[in-house]
C-alpha cells in the first residue's frame, strides 16, 4: 500500500507513459481526456521531455509520425472526434511500420456527440480507423491500474511489432479516481535499426515512407505485415475469464461495461444463474479462442456495450454464431446499471 | 468538530484533492448546526464531479446551491451564473465556495475576490491529499498553493488534511500522512482545521471530520 497513489485514469496513462520512457507528447485538448495533456504539460518540462500542444489533431499525429520515425517513444491522446481527425496520420504510421501509442478516451458520438462516456469507437479502433489494410494493437483497460499497466505494455508491444498501439478507454475510465501502484522497473526496450537517427556516414540511409510506386512491392509489404499480424493474434491476445468454469451463459464486455457487468454476474450467481464473463483486454487481437471454446458449452452469449452493438459482431464471428448472441446496450453517453444488465441476463435464461 | 465558521469559507486545492466532497459535507454540517448556508460551485474547468451531484442531499438539508446550469451536461462550457454575486452581496447567509482545481480553476475566483477581501470575514482553505501524484510532499503542495493564491488573489488561511486513496482508504493510510500535513502546516504557518476521513473510518481516528462520499462510482 505504501507505494500507492490516488490517480485519475487519464493521469495514470500520462505518468505510465513517462515511466515507459516516453519523452514526446503531442496533443490537442478535448474532453474527457484533457488531463493527459495537462499532466504532460506539467511533467515533461521537468524531465527534459517535450510537451507540445499542436494547432490541431492533424498536426499532432503528424508530429507523432515524425518522432516515431526518429525511433523515440512517442504518444498522442484525444477523444473520439479528435481520433477521427488523426485517422489519416495513424494510417501513415501503420503504413510506415512505426511504433507509437495513441490514446482514445471515448465520448458519445457520432459527430461532436457529447462528453459522456461511450464505447462506440470499437469499430474504428479494431478495424484500424484510417484507410488501408492495417491493424492497431488495441488495449481496453477496465481499471485505473490497467490504464497504467496497459500503457507501458502498449509502448513495448508497439516497439516489438513496429506498429501503432491504442489504449481504447472511455470517459469514465479517464475521469474516475482509484489507487494505483505505478509500474516500477525498466520498461522493455527494442533495438530500432530502421530509425532515422543519423547515418554518421557509417550506414546506408534509412527511409520511412508509406508510398510505394510499384503495386507488386506494396502487395508484398501488405502480405508481410499480415504475416506479422497472424503471429500477434497467436501470442498477444489478452482476456479475463470470470466464473466461466461451470457457466451456462456467457457475458462478454470490456472496459467500463465489464465493471458494470461483473456486478450483474455476481448478482445473477446469487440468484442461482450459472453465468460467467469473458472480458477482452485486447480488442485487437480479439480473444476468439476462449469464445469459440465457450460456445461449445454455454447456451447463449450476452454482449454488454456502451454502443449500438459493435463488439457483438466479433462475438458472433468468434463463435461462428453457434449460439445466440444477445445485446445489452446503452448509447450516447449513458451507462447501463448492474440491474439493467442483470435483467438482460435473466431474459437470456428465459430464452428471450 | 465545533462549527464556528467565518461568513465565507472557500475550499481550493489541486484538482482531485477532494474539495467538492469536503465542501458539500461542510455545508451540510453547517446546515445541521442550524446555520443558513449557500454552497456555490465555482469550477470552470472540470465538467464532471460537480457540487450539483449532491443537489438532492443539499436541498433536503436546506442548503441553497448555486451552480452553472451547464454542470453535468454535455455543454462543456466554462460558465458561471449571475446569482454568484449574491454570495458576497447577501451577508445574512453563510457561504461555502467550491473553487475549481489548480490555479486554472482558481482564476474564476478573482471576480469575487475584492468583495471577499473587503468584507474580511473568510477562511481560505487548502485541501491537501498527499496521495495525489503531483502533490506527494509538503513542498509540492506549497507550489500548488502559491499558484492558486496568485490566480485567485486570496491568501490561504488554513489547511484541511484529506489524504486518501479513494474507497480503499484505511485509517492507517490517513495516519501515515499526518506528519506530512504537519510539515505543510509548519512550513506555511497555517493551522490544520481538520483531518477528513470517510464516515466508516471516523471511529478509529481520534479526531476527524467524518465525510460521506458524494457519489459512488461503479
Amino acid at each position: 500500500m505504501a507505494n500507492k497513489v490516488l490517480m485519475k485514469g487519464n493521469e495514470a496513462i500520462a505518468e505510465a507513459a513517462i515511466l515507459a520512457g516516453c519523452r514526446h507528447y503531442f496533443g490537442y485538448p478535448i474532453t474527457p481526456q484533457t488531463e493527459i495533456a495537462a499532466y504532460m504539460a506539467k511533467r515533461m518540462p521537468k524531465i527534459g521531455g517535450v510537451f507540445l500542444q499542436a494547432e490541431s489533431e492533424v498536426s499532432a499525429i503528424n508530429m507523432v509520425y515524425g518522432v516515431a520515425g526518429a525511433g523515440f517513444r512517442v504518444m498522442t491522446s484525444s477523444s473520439s472526434p479528435g481520433i477521427s481527425l488523426k485517422a489519416e496520420g495513424i494510417s501513415y504510421i501503420a503504413g510506415s511500420d512505426l511504433p507509437a501509442l495513441i490514446v482514445n478516451v471515448q465520448r458519445g458520438g457520432p459527430g461532436l456527440g457529447g462528453i459522456q462516456p461511450s464505447q462506440s469507437d470499437y469499430f474504428q479502433a479494431t478495424r484500424g480507423g484510417g484507410h488501408g489494410d492495417y491493424h492497431l494493437l488495441v488495449y481496453a483497460p477496465a481499471s485505473v491500474q490497467e490504464m497504467a499497466d496497459l500503457t507501458v505494455l502498449g509502448f513495448e508491444k508497439a516497439d516489438e511489432y513496429r506498429m501503432p498501439a491504442m489504449i481504447l478507454a472511455d470517459g469514465t475510465m479517464g475521469q474516475m479516481m482509484e489507487p494505483v501502484e505505478l509500474p516500477s522497473g525498466e520498461s522493455k526496450t527494442f533495438e530500432k535499426p530502421w530509425a532515422l537517427s543519423g547515418t554518421k556516414c557509417e550506414r546506408p540511409h534509412n527511409v520511412v515512407n508509406s508510398l510505394y510506386l510499384k503495386p507488386e512491392k506494396l502487395e508484398e509489404v501488405n502480405f508481410a505485415r499480415y504475416e506479422r499480424y497472424r503471429k500477434i493474434e497467436e501470442t498477444e491476445t489478452m482476456y479475463e475469464s470470470y466464473l466461466m468454469e461451470d457457466a451456462e451463459y456467457c457475458v462478454v464486455a470490456f472496459g467500463i461495461a465489464a465493471r458494470v457487468a461483473k456486478n450483474a454476474v455476481i448478482a445473477a450467481r446469487a440468484k442461482g444463474i450459472r453465468v460467467g464473463m469473458i472480458r477482452p483486454i485486447t480488442l485487437w487481437p480479439f480473444p476468439k479462442a476462449p469464445l469459440a471454446e465457450a460456445a461449445k458449452t454455454v447456451k447463449a452469449f450476452l454482449s454488454v456495450e456502451l454502443s449500438m452493438g459493435q463488439m457483438i459482431e466479433d462475438v458472433e464471428l468468434a463463435t461462428r454464431s453457434q449460439k445466440p448472441v444477445l445485446l445489452c446496450n446503452r448509447a450516447g453517453g449513458m451507462i447501463p446499471t448492474p440491474e439493467e444488465v442483470l435483467g438482460a441476463i435473466e431474459n437470456m435464461t428465459k430464452g428471450v | 468538530m465545533k462549527m464556528n465558521p467565518k461568513r465565507v469559507t472557500l475550499f481550493a486545492g489541486h484538482y482531485g484533492s477532494g474539495k467538492t466532497n469536503i465542501a458539500v459535507n461542510y455545508a451540510l454540517k453547517m446546515a445541521e448546526a442550524g446555520l443558513p448556508v449557500t454552497i456555490a460551485d465555482l469550477d470552470i474547468v472540470n465538467p464532471y464531479f460537480r457540487t450539483k451531484d449532491s443537489a438532492e442531499d443539499l436541498a433536503r438539508a436546506g442548503v441553497a446551491l448555486i451552480s452553472s446550469a451547464y454542470a453535468n451536461t454535455n455543454v462543456d462550457l466554462p460558465a458561471l451564473p449571475a446569482e454568484l454575486y449574491a454570495l458576497t452581496q447577501n451577508r445574512d447567509r453563510y457561504a461555502v465556495l467550491d473553487v475549481g482545481g489548480d490555479d486554472r480553476g482558481a482564476l474564476a475566483l478573482g471576480r469575487y475576490t475584492p468583495a471577499i477581501l473587503e468584507e474580511g470575514n473568510y477562511e481560505m482553505i487548502f485541501v491537501a491529499n498527499f496521495y495525489r501524484p503531483l502533490t506527494p510532499t509538503a513542498e509540492d503542495a506549497i507550489e500548488v498553493m502559491r499558484e492558486i493564491e496568485t490566480a485567485g488573489g486570496i491568501p490561504f488561511t488554513a489547511i484541511v488534511h484529506n489524504s486518501n486513496l479513494g474507497e480503499e482508504t484505511t485509517a492507517q493510510d490517513i495516519l501515515a500522512k499526518e506528519a506530512e500535513a504537519g510539515r505543510l502546516s509548519a512550513l506555511t504557518g497555517l493551522p490544520i482545521l481538520f483531518t477528513a476521513a470517510p464516515v466508516s473510518l471516523a471511529p478509529s481516528l481520534s479526531e476527524s471530520f467524518p465525510l460521506v462520499l458524494q457519489k459512488k462510482i461503479t
